[in-house]
């Protein structure tokens, strides 16, 4: 085993071999990211966009669920490296399954590919990748079911030290759908890690995962009482189809509890910042004075994407 | 034939025999123990020094995938499993396709069975046709061609309405019902016990009280109707609690567990390890504590292997999407062992929980050594170490969250109806 065995992330020196999840990395590992990234962001500013870190390798971007924000934004940030990136959307429906998800990789391997960019809409797909793929090949988790989505929760806490230095004083609250979030997972692994002191989660306990204290975080139901003194604000999308359901009565009466407003937003610090990872559902969780409003940093996190992303393509290629 | 088997430790629970004694086997039974018969003369003598002599072990639940999931497995590669692990009666469920609900396909299961000669078959029958859980099965007819007992496998019932009604259908020809409490729509969905683990990974979960909501409404029945229930794969505590306080008020409900929920808790999941998505699933570390005392105690009556054989391709999946189940006949035994020995259990009482009591449970005349019972013996070295491989293994499913680990506990010799089927690493044709 070339891996090691205690994390399947990292090589036997302890490097990121794998972008799987936020949990279990070191904080050092996370602040070489950032660090990073803060290089690249540079890079993103130029007149000439490019730099040739990845010059000659080929980047798949496998995408077993549709995506157009972050399949875009990895694409963006492979070329800004010179890499070849090749596209692919697979619709999982026509197929017999999941059984094809390691033929298309051993397929798609034997191209010569040399990072694995993958969506999936089951919790841990990416691990069963990384497990089969050849040792010199990376895969980076680009969102799999609710389990992670570590680009997004790093680009967020890029987000957060670039308006807050430090993570150490602050108070953050994660608001809305955690039950169904594998951003939420992220961001709350990513905080822990980070050192920062007190993570909140919002929400209706139909959206909460039972036990999710069990992950570090003060559990809230009244947004109001959630919302008091946070630093951070991380709103987290509220998909249309789990109005169809149990979970939810209305968006109307979702968005009187749980939707962020200016006047609940007022209860926060007066410096506290909003983020969403987007897309954004105005006037269900956000409204649209706070999304376009002065604490809003949630275009800032779009850029920053491409930025996260080329740190992390870069650290794998040269790891 | 006349068998001699020597020197070997004899544990025959049934009997309260626990002492090195010889077993002298005639005509497919059991001739004589201890002393020999007047006249005796064996064709053949097996050393069993240092080793244990036990009845053929009996097991509540075995997938044999025949007929119809084939490629899964066969039923001479689970025979030939089942044999290897000391097996020699063993219930398998209707959860096959298609399904056993029609006496045809009892009586072909179990000549197919016989005509391997290995371990003795015993078909559940399927309580609804096609376990559609909508009509019932011809349960009288079923039970003449051969079924011990009637099931749903793992399959809802369309209301409890249906539950009802078939057990009090079974209760009418006294036929037992052996049932697997799960609430399908508490279930929906979910791969993983909803727990740390599950909250952590993003995996789907499904809550205890899928289990307890299921069970109340069982033990509720079965008290109204006066149908012999058995309960299939109790995964929880509180389950169990339940089960405790409906004895206590009188009804006689059975239970078993499975083998690997004994060991294994939430946690072993790990990074999505497939061989670990199972039904029920893998509870916490105070569910698994309770379960391992439970059997301890006897509220428990016995553990299963709950064998599953499973392609290694619908196990190559991501979690949600593998295929449930784990391969376990060849498991048994050693992990029977593996708890006696962590949970201080003596060895004769361990031996019971796979022996004679899942024969009681059956109502079967088995899992003894009495003279003049079937000569069905499995003889073992508890001090021989093995190591779970996937070669190592007759079972066609390989999937097994033991995959690498060495347990100790190695089938020597399997005798059924004074035959020796099974001998230190083949199987007798």
């Amino acid at each position: 085993m070339w891996l090691n065995a205690s994390n399947p992330q990292l090589n036997k020196n302890g490097e990121l071999h794998h972008l799987l999840t936020l949990e279990g990395l070191p904080a050092g590992i996370l602040w070489q990211i950032l660090d990073t990234a803060k290089s690249f962001v540079g890079v993103t500013q130029r007149e000439v966009k490019k730099v040739p870190l990845l010059r000659g390798k080929a980047v798949f971007n496998l995408f077993f669920e549709p995506s157009t924000r972050t399949r875009t934004t990895f694409e963006i940030a492979a070329k800004r490296l010179s890499a070849d990136v090749i596209n692919l959307a697979i619709n999982i429906s026509s197929q017999t399954k999941g059984e094809s998800v390691l033929d298309t990789v051993a397929n798609l391997a034997a191209m010569q590919a040399d990072m694995f960019i993958v969506r999936h809409a089951a919790s841990g797909a990416p691990y069963l990748i990384a497990k089969h793929v050849a040792p010199e090949i990376h895969v980076i988790n680009a969102g799999d079911g609710r389990h992670a989505h570590p680009t997004q929760g790093l680009l967020d806490m890029f987000t957060i030290r670039h308006f807050k230095q430090d993570f150490s004083s602050l108070r953050v609250a994660v608001v809305g759908d955690v039950l169904h979030s594998r951003v939420a997972r992220s961001h709350i692994h990513a905080l822990t890690t980070l050192g920062c002191p007190e993570i909140r989660v919002i929400g209706p306990k139909t959206l909460l995962p039972r036990h999710v204290e069990t992950l570090g975080v003060h559990v809230y139901h009244d947004m109001r009482a959630g919302l008091k003194d946070v630093d951070v604000v991380m709103m987290l999308r509220l998909q249309n189809e789990r109005m169809q359901s149990a979970l939810l009565a209305s968006a109307q009466e979702f968005y009187k509890y749980y939707g962020l407003t200016e006047d609940k937003l007022a209860l926060a610090k007066p410096d506290a910042i909003v983020l969403h990872p987007g897309p954004m559902n105005r006037g269900v969780e956000i409204d649209s004075s706070v999304a376009d409003g002065a604490k809003s940093v949630i275009l800032p996190q779009v850029t920053f994407g491409i930025a996260i992303r080329m740190a992390v393509m870069s650290i794998l290629a040269g790891n | 034939m006349k068998i001699h088997i020597k020197g070997g430790r004899l544990i025959d629970p049934k009997n309260g025999i626990d002492r090195v004694q010889d077993v002298y086997i005639a005509a497919g039974k059991i001739a004589a123990v201890g002393e020999p018969p007047k006249g005796w003369s064996a064709n053949r003598t097996l050393h069993a020094t240092d080793q244990i002599v036990c009845p053929g072990l009996v097991d509540l639940s075995a997938r044999l995938r025949e007929p119809g999931f084939e490629y899964m497995a066969t039923l001479e590669s689970e025979m030939d499993a089942a044999i290897a692990g000391g097996v020699t009666s063993l219930a398998c469920p209707p959860d096959t396709d298609p399904p056993l609900d029609e006496p045809g396909l009892v009586e072909m299961l179990r000549f197919r069975a016989k005509t391997l000669n290995r371990a003795r078959v015993y078909p559940i029958g399927a309580l609804t046709v096609g376990l559609q859980g909508e009509r019932l099965t011809e349960m009288a007819e079923l039970r003449d061609s051969g079924c011990v007992a009637f099931s749903q496998a793992d399959a809802p019932l369309a209301d409890n309405h249906v539950l009802y009604l078939a057990m009090q259908y079974a209760a009418t020809f006294g036929l037992p019902v052996w049932l697997r409490p799960q609430d399908p729509a508490l279930a929906a969905k979910g791969v993983a016990h909803e727990g740390q683990v599950a909250a952590r990974l993003g995996l789907p979960p499904i809550p205890v009280f899928a289990e307890t909501a299921a069970l109340a409404v069982i033990l509720l029945l079965a008290r109204e109707t006066g149908a012999r229930i058995h309960l299939c794969r109790i995964s929880s505590a509180e389950g169990l609690n339940m089960l405790r306080r409906a004895r206590h008020e009188g009804v006689a409900a059975t239970c078993d567990v499975a083998i690997h929920h004994v060991h294994l808790s939430e946690m072993d999941i790990g990074y999505f390890d497939a061989n670990c998505r199972v039904m029920p699933p893998f509870r916490s570390e105070r569910d698994r504590e309770a379960l391992r005392r439970g059997l301890a105690e006897g509220l428990v009556d016995a553990v299963c292997s709950d064998h599953s054989p499973v392609d290694e391709d619908a196990k190559q999946l991501p979690f949600s999407e593998a295929e449930e189940g784990t391969t376990g006949l060849e498991l048994l035994l050693p992990l029977t062992l593996k708890w006696a020995a962590e949970c201080d259990v003596p060895l004769s009482k361990a031996i019971g929980r796979i022996t004679t009591d899942p024969a009681r449970v059956m109502e079967i005349d088995a899992g003894h050594l009495s003279p003049g019972a079937a000569a069905d013996v499995c003889i073992f070295d508890p001090n021989r170490y093995w190591k779970v491989e996937p070669a190592a293994l007759k079972s066609q499913g390989k999937n097994t969250p033991y995959v690498g680990y060495e347990v100790a506990g190695r089938v020597t010799c399997t005798i059924i109806e004074g035959q020796v089927v099974y001998e230190s690493g083949t199987a007798k044709r």
